[in-house]
C-alpha cells in the first residue's frame, strides 16, 4: 500500500476552518475510549470535560480567567512560528515577566499618597522583561546560528529556578513565618475585578486588548505581511529585501513581550503574590493553543477556549470522576498532533493506493 | 585508596551520562535520516513508565528495558506516521510528542508512585570485577551502560561502514536525489524515527530500572532536551555525542558534590548549571564552526513528499 500526498494548488479557507474541527472529534473519540478503559462513561466524562464548565456563571469566568493568557501567550507565539522560527521557551519568558512586575509590586509595598503608577509599572516591567528574555535566544540565534528552540527551552528551567531562589531568598515575606512567598500585593498593586464579588479581573480586558492589536498587526501593516511572507516564501521575502535578523528580533521581541505581560496578569490578577509556582504550564499549552487556532488570532481565541475548557473539565473531572488530571494533558498532546496531522487534508489531495509500490519517479 | 576514590567518581559520572548516550544515539540515527524528532524527552519519559511498569508486573529488570523501548518505539511510529507519512511540521510534531508522553507516562505510571525496586544487577565476573582501581569502572556495570557504549560503536559502524548507513546518511543530506535513485525515502526515515524512539525509551528504562530505581512524575527533568543538544553539540557523529555526553554526565556529578559540600552557592543556581552549560555548549560550538566545523544533515527538519 502506497500514501500519495498532491499538493493542492491552492488552500481553501472551508478545510482550513475544518480540520481543527475534525481533528477535534477525533481526539474527543479516543478520549471516549481511553476514558472507558479507565472505567468511566464516556458520557458522564464528555459532560464533566466539556458541558459542566459552561454551565454556571463562575465557572464561565474560570475558562474565560484561564484562556486570557493562553490566547496572549499564543498570539505571540504566532508571530515566531508564521517567521518559520521556534520560540518554545514562553513559559520562561511568562516566569520572568511575572517575577520583575512582582519585584515592583513588593518595591511599593506598604507605600502611601499617589500609588496610580504602581500598576501600569508592573505591567511594563513584566512586558519588558518577557522581551528581554526572549532578546536571549534571539540575539543567540542571529549573532552566531545557535538553534533558537534548544536555547529557548533552557531558559524555562533557568527562570522557574531564579523564581524559585528570588521566592525563597530575597523576595521572601519576613514575617510569612518562612513560607516560600513574598508579600500580598498592596490593593493598588492588583488588578481591579470586573464586578464585585466575581472572579473576572481587569487583566482578561488587557489581553482581550492586546490581543486585538496583535490581530490588526498581524493582518494590516506590512511588518503582519513581512513575517507572513518569510513564513510562506523566505526566498521572494529575501528579494524584497527584508531582513532576516530583524525580522527574528522583532517576533522573538513580541512573543516574549506578550508571555510576560501574561505572566504579570497572572500574578496581579488571580495570585496576589509571588510564590515558587506561577504558571500551571501556559507557556507550553499556549503552543498547542497557536497550532489548533492555526497561527491566526480569531482561530487561536477560540482554541485558547477549548483548552482553557478542557483544563477546567479537567480538574472538575479529577474531583467527580476521579480521572487523573495527566488524561487532560495526554488529550492536549494528541489533539495537537491530531490537528497537525489533519492540516495535510488542507494542503494535499491523500491517496491510499492499495497494493501500490512506491513509484519511481518519472523522467522528466 | 586514592585510584578506588577516581574510579568511584568515574563510575558515578558515567551512570549519569548513560541514559543521555541512550537518548542522544538514537536521535542522532534520526538526524542523521533528515527527521528532527523533538519528542525525546516525552519518549523517554514514556519509556521510563512503561519499564518500570512492566517491571513490577513480570519481575523482570530485562522485559522492562524491553517495554520502555517498546513504548519509545509506539510514540515514534506515531511521530513517523504525522512527519514521514503525513508531512506534518516537524518541530511542532515534536512537541506534541512531548506533552503526550508526559501525560501519557503520568497514567501509566500513577499505580507505582512511591513502590521501588532493586536496581538492575551489575556484572561480577570473578577475578576481573575485584580488580583494584578499574575493576567495578570496567567489569561491574549494569547491562544499560554496556548496551549504551555497544550501540555507539555499532552506530559509528553502520553509519560510517555500511551501504545502508550511507543510504541512510544519503536521505539525510538530499532526499530528492536519494529518491530519484530508486531509495525509499520515507521507509528509511520511518525506520530512522523508530530507532531513534527505542533508544529514547530505553534510555528512559535505564533511569526507573537502574538510576533510580523507582518511578516518579517527570522523572527526566530535561535530559531529553539536553539528549537533543548533545547531538548538536557533537556535530551528529557517533564518539562526540558519547565523550559529550560524560562531559556533561561530569557536570551532572560535580553539581551534586558541590551541593552537598555547600559552597555558599543558591542551590537553584547549581540546578541551573546543566541548563546553563548546554547554551554554553552550543555558542562555543557555533563560535568554533565559524572556523570550519560540519553542519547538521542538509535537509535536516525538511519534509519529503515524493513527486510521482
Amino acid at each position: 500500500m502506497r500514501l500519495d500526498l498532491i499538493p493542492r494548488a491552492r488552500r481553501s479557507p472551508w478545510f482550513d476552518a475544518l480540520t481543527p474541527v475534525l481533528a477535534f472529534a477525533l481526539a474527543v473519540m479516543i478520549g471516549g475510549i481511553a476514558v472507558s478503559a479507565l472505567g468511566v462513561a464516556p458520557s458522564d466524562a464528555f459532560l464533566t470535560y466539556f458541558v459542566a464548565p459552561l454551565s454556571e456563571v463562575w465557572s464561565i469566568q474560570e475558562v474565560a480567567l484561564k484562556a486570557a493568557p493562553l490566547a496572549l501567550i499564543a498570539t505571540g507565539l504566532a508571530f515566531c512560528y508564521r517567521a518559520g522560527l521556534w520560540n518554545i521557551g514562553a513559559e520562561g519568558q511568562y516566569v520572568v515577566g511575572g517575577l520583575a512586575g512582582g519585584i515592583v509590586a513588593i518595591a511599593a509595598h506598604g507605600m502611601e499618597g499617589f500609588t496610580l503608577w504602581v500598576l501600569p509599572a508592573m505591567l511594563v516591567a513584566g512586558t519588558l522583561a518577557g522581551l528581554a528574555y526572549a532578546m536571549i535566544p534571539a540575539l543567540l540565534k542571529v549573532r552566531l546560528g545557535v538553534s533558537e528552540i534548544l536555547t529557548s527551552l533552557m531558559l524555562v528551567y533557568v527562570a522557574q529556578l531564579l523564581l524559585d531562589y528570588m521566592v525563597r531568598g530575597p523576595l521572601r515575606d519576613p514575617k510569612g513565618y518562612n513560607f516560600p512567598q513574598s508579600v500580598s500585593f498592596d490593593p493598588f498593586a492588583r488588578l481591579p475585578y470586573l464586578t464585585e464579588g466575581e472572579s473576572l479581573h481587569a487583566g482578561v480586558l488587557v489581553a482581550a486588548l492586546a490581543l486585538a492589536l496583535a490581530a490588526l498587526v498581524l493582518a494590516r501593516t506590512l511588518f503582519g505581511f513581512e513575517v507572513r511572507l518569510v513564513g510562506t516564501s523566505p526566498r521572494a521575502a529575501r528579494f524584497a529585501g527584508f531582513s532576516q535578523s530583524r525580522l527574528t528580533l522583532a517576533v522573538f521581541a513580541i512573543s516574549g513581550g506578550a508571555a510576560g505581560l501574561a505572566g504579570i496578569l497572572e500574578v496581579a490578577g488571580r495570585i496576589g503574590q509571588l510564590q515558587p509556582e506561577i504558571s500551571p504550564g501556559y507557556g507550553f499549552t499556549a503552543i498547542i493553543v497557536a497550532f489548533l487556532g492555526r497561527l491566526s488570532p480569531p482561530g487561536i481565541l477560540i482554541a485558547a477556549f477549548v483548552i482553557a475548557l478542557t483544563t477546567i473539565g479537567g480538574e472538575n473531572a479529577q474531583i467527580d470522576l476521579k480521572l487523573p488530571l495527566d488524561l487532560t494533558r495526554a488529550f492536549q498532546g494528541l489533539l495537537l498532533g491530531l490537528v497537525l496531522g489533519a492540516d495535510v487534508i488542507a494542503r494535499c489531495h491523500v491517496r491510499l493506493v492499495p497494493g501500490g509500490k512506491t513509484a519511481l519517479p518519472e523522467a522528466r | 585508596m586514592t585510584l578506588d576514590i577516581v574510579q568511584m567518581v568515574l563510575v558515578t559520572v558515567l551512570t549519569a551520562a548513560t541514559p543521555l548516550i541512550l537518548a542522544g544515539i538514537g536521535e542522532l540515527v534520526t538526524e542523521r535520516a533528515g527527521v528532527l524528532n523533538l519528542g525525546v524527552e516525552g519518549m523517554m519519559v514514556l519509556g521510563a513508565a512503561a519499564g518500570f511498569a512492566v517491571a513490577m508486573q513480570t519481575g523482570s529488570t530485562g522485559l522492562g528495558a524491553l517495554g520502555g523501548a517498546g513504548a519509545g518505539v509506539l510514540l515514534a511510529a506515531l511521530f513517523g506516521v504525522l512527519t514521514v507519512g503525513l508531512a506534518a511540521n516537524q518541530v511542532a510534531s515534536g512537541l506534541a510528542l512531548t506533552i503526550l508522553g508526559l501525560g501519557l507516562s503520568g497514567l501509566v505510571g500513577a499505580s507505582y508512585v512511591g513502590l521501588k525496586r532493586e536496581p538492575a544487577p551489575h556484572l561480577s565476573l570473578p577475578g576481573l570485577t575485584d580488580l583494584p582501581g578499574i575493576g567495578r569502572l570496567f567489569f561491574g556495570q549494569d547491562a544499560f551502560v554496556y548496551a549504551a557504549l555497544a550501540l555507539v560503536v555499532g552506530v559509528w559502524w553502520f553509519l560510517g561502514r555500511t551501504r545502508a548507513g550511507l543510504m541512510l546518511r544519503a536521505v539525510g543530506d538530499d532526499h530528492t536525489a536519494t529518491h530519484a535513485l530508486g531509495v525509499k525515502v520515507r521507509k528509511v526515515r520511518f525506520l530512522a524515527v523508530l530507532f531513534g524512539g527505542a533508544c529514547a525509551g530505553l534510555a528512559g528504562a535505564y533511569l526507573s530500572l537502574a538510576y533510580t530505581p523507582f518511578w516518579a512524575p517527570a522523572m527526566t527533568a530535561g535530559r531529553g532536551w539536553i539528549a537533543l543538544a548533545l547531538v548538536v553539540f557533537a556535530s551528529w557523529r557517533p564518539f562526540r555525542v558519547a565523550a559529550g555526553a560524560l562531559l556533561f554526565g561530569g557536570a551532572t556529578v560535580l553539581q551534586l558534590h558541590a551541593q552537598a559540600a555547600g559552597l555558599g552557592l543558591p542551590g537553584q543556581l547549581l540546578s541551573a548549571m546543566p541548563y546553563l552549560a548546554t547554551i554554553l555548549a552550543l555558542v562555543l560550538l557555533s563560535l568554533g564552526r565559524r572556523r570550519g566545523g560540519s553542519p547538521g544533515p542538509a535537509a535536516l527538519g525538511q519534509v519529503f513528499t515524493p513527486s510521482r
